[in-house]
């Protein structure tokens, strides 16, 4: 009896909810704001110009994260929003993106350094200049030497292993296991004087100025590191410094007095103070972000379900919010080495067999979900063209079409295969269903198998040996992009060679050696317009190979309180600029 | 008495290295037996773009290749004489005695997590004990003197909402009406240590204590009322009351202590329990305690943390029982032979 009650109420509150999602469903219209980069707050504002600009100084802003930060250590960490974070309070690079909305703040623009990186050796050597005057909290003059070593120190993966692996794959001479603990030393990153950094590459590549732009290379006094314990104790080189870090609960940063804003164009430096909690839950968190009581949500996942519904609904809330499009596509891996889709045509009809809108409604609807996807390049990377290789007449999938493809690779009747996805996602789990139903409508018959997200890249459908063992043929993927350009979004995800016997790649089903090619001619192209033609010219020929079924190219729906100055969303960071933020002063 | 306590002891010494053993084999050895390897145990510990050698190294490191047995003594010993871990950073890393865990996640040692995050626990679970006990109970015995009136009835139907309701439900409710729209209370996330602010540490914990009590005081009112019910029949009460003595101690003194040996028990058994973590309670308020350490490091498939943890609640719950089991032997002498 007693656990029949409780169900009852679990199921209530559940039922309660579901309603609420759904009476925030369906309104899809955008009110359209000035566009001037005016700052009347309405809805989606922020993504076309800045809200509440201001200059005034002042007050704590206060984020909060519903989970805990991969590391706080510049050259340890891997999350978008922990990039975000630390470039705006304290991790100076030699370069980082513009402080401008929409796609300029994708831009890269000098920060240590006098200018951006300075290419010789056919894009194989590039040179920097730190600008004067730049110091740590403690007032020590940063040197190229900090520089070099923060980069070096980031190249061990076995005592940072969450940070990207850029720097080990381009650096001249990166042993395997390199660790400056062990004694290692880089002859390929130089410093002649205190003031010049040089980086020699094992291949030229003309888009370094973004590597240039990574955390990894926020100075790290060699004196002060602790190697893993660096993360609770980093010393800043921005206009914040840690007061205290308590991990797992909360950090607090106060204003750096060695920061010197002459030398930094990209930071108003805003707020006294700035303070995090983290491991907020998330429902708790949403409503305090509405009620005043916090001002970001740092993870910029956007809002949850029960909030959404609520913002949607109320016109006074939605003015304060902004469905931003980021740089991430959700899509569905189709797998060559599983029978019948090593046949081209039989991959074809799957992605004319697909309900576009079931899948897109599956990650949220358009707004807080995305658009439906015709290609892998979200439409936000520059020098991006729409293109639609797979045509269908009804955007709920062809049936026509994808049996036409179906006869083509010899399989009329259709055929059975599995579909992967991530057991803890159920967004993922409704894209992998409407999938199943639109397939079978051609004969498809999909059997739907999830498998845990933590192990999912590592020893299931990231694993080649493990998805061909089970039929993988369908597996449900997502990708972001490390920055707003063709090989940050592509490099990792359609180059087979990244692809691994133990598993772990992001890529689980692009094989093409034309492909490869393509990247490496794309990766040593000096002309930024010609290599951004090259990246969609990859990306159409990965559409025609029909590896993938792209699914959605990801919006989210973020929450800006009334607390906040200084707002809009940058493609360099899928989010609010941090750097540029500020608290409102009565 | 002293063989008594001692025996007790001695059983409870044994029920912990059982739960260890138990517990470090469902993490380490049942992997193994449903075939993963060592190298896919440490998949989990390495970046996303480890080499098979970084991999295999990384399982050396943090002993998977060794045989389970070892490892375990391996942990038996750290919890006595400590331990290193070398992962290649600049100098190996410590692990001191007792070393109930190392983390494989944010490499550091286990127990200075725990110790920081059970002042937190500590405080939910002893304010909202009080709480639930003096409610319940007090409503319990108040029902079944009253009992069939509209109080009665009034407070059973609650204490049916209270243990129906599950706390994430009342607690974001609570949070929704007295923090969010009223602002009596503060917002989920607030904790104060006593020792900073005794008067800020009741305030932000007033609406944990009445949300998780609320849950417990409906359980323990309706338990003490049917204990006092059928106390209240007893011929020696009948007797107490013949013998002209005031109702107040008939009730108290008489009826009220022969019905709480009963919510004693449960009340060792949960309160340890809740020592371990009240995982919905701090999870809901958002509380940085043992229960929301516990998700976390089950969500980042942290091992050692999950079993630190266990091995700290197991602890709380055999201390509790051993308590109540010596208060129950105070009591009823016969419990001692």
């Amino acid at each position: 009896m007693r656990r029949r009650r409780t169900v009852g109420a679990v199921a209530a509150a559940a039922a309660l909810a579901v309603g609420l999602a759904a009476c925030g469903g369906g309104d899809s219209s955008s009110d359209e704001s000035d566009g001037n980069g005016g700052s009347e707050p309405a809805f989606s504002a922020a993504t076309e110009g800045i809200v509440n600009p201001s200059d005034a100084k002042g007050g704590t802003l206060r984020y909060a994260n519903e989970g805990e930060w991969d590391s706080l250590d510049p050259g340890d960490t891997y999350y978008g929003y922990s990039w975000n974070f630390a470039n705006a309070y304290y991790a100076r690079k030699l370069v980082t993106f513009k402080n401008a909305p929409g796609a300029e703040g994708g831009t890269v623009v000098p920060d240590l350094a006098t200018s951006l990186g300075e290419s010789s050796d056919d894009a194989k050597t590039w040179t920097y200049t730190l600008k004067d005057g730049v110091k740590f909290e403690d007032g020590t003059a940063i040197t190229s030497a900090d520089i070099k070593y923060a980069v070096e120190r980031s190249l061990d993966k076995e005592t940072f292993p969450h940070g990207p692996t850029y720097f080990n794959d381009f650096l001249d001479g990166v042993k395997d296991g390199f660790s400056v603990y062990k004694g290692d030393t880089l002859d390929s990153i130089e410093t002649p004087d205190d003031k010049t950094i040089v980086f020699h590459l094992n291949q030229p590549f003309s888009g370094f100025d973004y590597f240039a732009g990574l955390p990894a290379t926020a100075p790290v006094p060699k004196d002060s590191d602790t190697g893993s314990k660096y993360k609770n104790e980093v010393v800043s080189s921005g206009p914040y410094k840690f007061s205290d870090v308590q991990d797992g609960k909360s950090y607090t940063l106060v204003r750096n007095d060695q920061w010197d804003p002459a030398t930094d164009q990209v930071r108003p430096a805003l707020p006294d103070q700035i303070e995090v909690a983290l491991n907020v839950q998330k429902e708790d968190l949403d409503q305090r972000l509405m009620s005043g009581d916090l001002d970001v949500a740092v993870t910029q996942l956007g809002v949850g379900s029960a909030a959404r519904a609520q913002v949607l609904a109320d016109p006074e809330q939605k003015k304060l919010a902004d469905s931003a499009p980021i740089n991430r596509t959700w899509f569905t891996s189709i797998n060559s080495e599983v029978a019948p889709f090593d046949k081209l045509e039989c991959r074809q009809a799957v992605i004319y067999a697909a309900d576009r809108t079931g899948y897109q409604t599956a990650f949220g609807g358009e707004i807080g979900g995305g658009d439906v996807a015709t290609a892998l390049l979200p439409q936000t990377i520059p020098g991006t063209t729409k293109i639609d290789p797979y045509p269908v007449s009804a955007p709920t999938g062809d049936e026509a079409k994808a049996k036409e493809a179906l006869a083509a690779c010899g399989q009329p009747n259709g055929f059975e295969t599995s579909y992967s996805f991530r057991a803890e996602r159920p967004a993922e789990k409704a894209a992998a269903e409407s999938m199943q139903q639109s397939l079978a409508k051609v004969g498809i018959k999909v059997t739907l198998k999830p498998y845990p997200q933590d192990d999912y890249f590592s020893l299931y459908a990231g694993k080649p040996s493990f998805a061909k063992k089970e039929g993988l043929g369908l597996m449900a993927n997502g990708w972001a992009a490390d920055w707003p350009d063709g090989y940050g979004f592509l490099a990792q995800l359609v180059d087979s060679r990244v692809i691994r016997e133990t598993g772990g790649a992001s890529n689980l089903s692009v094989r093409d050696p034309e492909i490869d090619k393509m990247i490496d001619a794309a990766v040593n192209e000096t002309d930024e317009t010609k290599r951004q033609q090259a990246w969609a010219d990859i990306d159409a020929k990965t559409m025609e190979g029909a590896w993938v079924y792209p699914g959605v190219w990801a919006k989210v729906l973020l929450y800006r309180p009334e607390t906040l100055t200084n707002v809009y969303v940058s493609s360099g960071y899928d989010g609010y600029d941090y750097a540029a933020l500020g608290v409102a002063q009565d | 008495m002293t063989t008594f306590i001692a025996r007790r002891m001695v059983a409870a010494v044994v029920i912990l290295f059982l739960v260890s053993l138990i517990t470090f084999a469902i993490f380490f050895l049942v992997p193994r037996l449903a075939g993963a390897s060592a190298d896919d145990l440490a998949s989990r510990y390495v970046g996303k773009s480890a080499s098979a050698e970084q991999v295999h190294q990384r399982a050396e490191q943090l002993g998977f290749t060794d045989p389970v047995l070892t490892q375990y003594a391996d942990f038996v010993k750290g919890v006595f004489a400590g331990r290193e871990y070398d992962l290649g950073g600049p100098e190996p890393l410590d692990c001191p005695a007792p070393c109930l865990g190392f983390s494989f996640i944010d490499q550091d040692p286990v127990l200075p997590d725990l110790i920081d995050r059970l002042p937190v626990t500590l405080s939910l679970a002893a304010g909202a004990a009080v709480v639930w006990v003096l409610v319940g109970v007090g409503v319990g015995v108040l029902s079944a003197l009253r009992r069939g009136t509209v109080f009665d009835r009034a407070a059973m139907a609650v204490a049916l909402a209270g243990v129906s309701l599950p706390v994430f439900f009342t607690g974001l409710l609570a949070l929704s009406v007295f923090s969010y729209t009223l602002d009596i209370f503060p917002p989920g996330g607030s904790f104060t240590p006593i020792t900073e602010n005794p008067f800020d540490w009741a305030y932000s914990l007033v609406l944990p204590w009445v949300t998780l009590a609320f849950l417990y005081a409906a359980g323990y009112a309706r338990l003490t009322r049917a204990g006092m019910l059928e106390t209240m029949n007893e011929d020696y009460i009948r007797t107490a009351r013949a013998k002209g003595l005031a109702e107040r101690t008939v009730v108290l003194k008489h009826a009220l202590r022969s019905t709480l040996t009963p919510v004693l028990t449960i009340f060792g058994l949960d309160l340890g329990l809740l020592i371990g973590g009240a995982i919905l309670t701090e999870s809901t308020f958002s509380l940085p305690g043992l229960g929301t350490y516990t998700v976390q490091a089950i969500s980042s498939n942290d091992l050692p943390k999950v079993l630190g943890v266990t091995m700290l609640a197991a602890t709380f719950v055999v201390i509790a029982n051993l308590v109540v089991d010596i208060l129950y032997a105070v009591i009823d002498p016969r419990v001692r032979l």
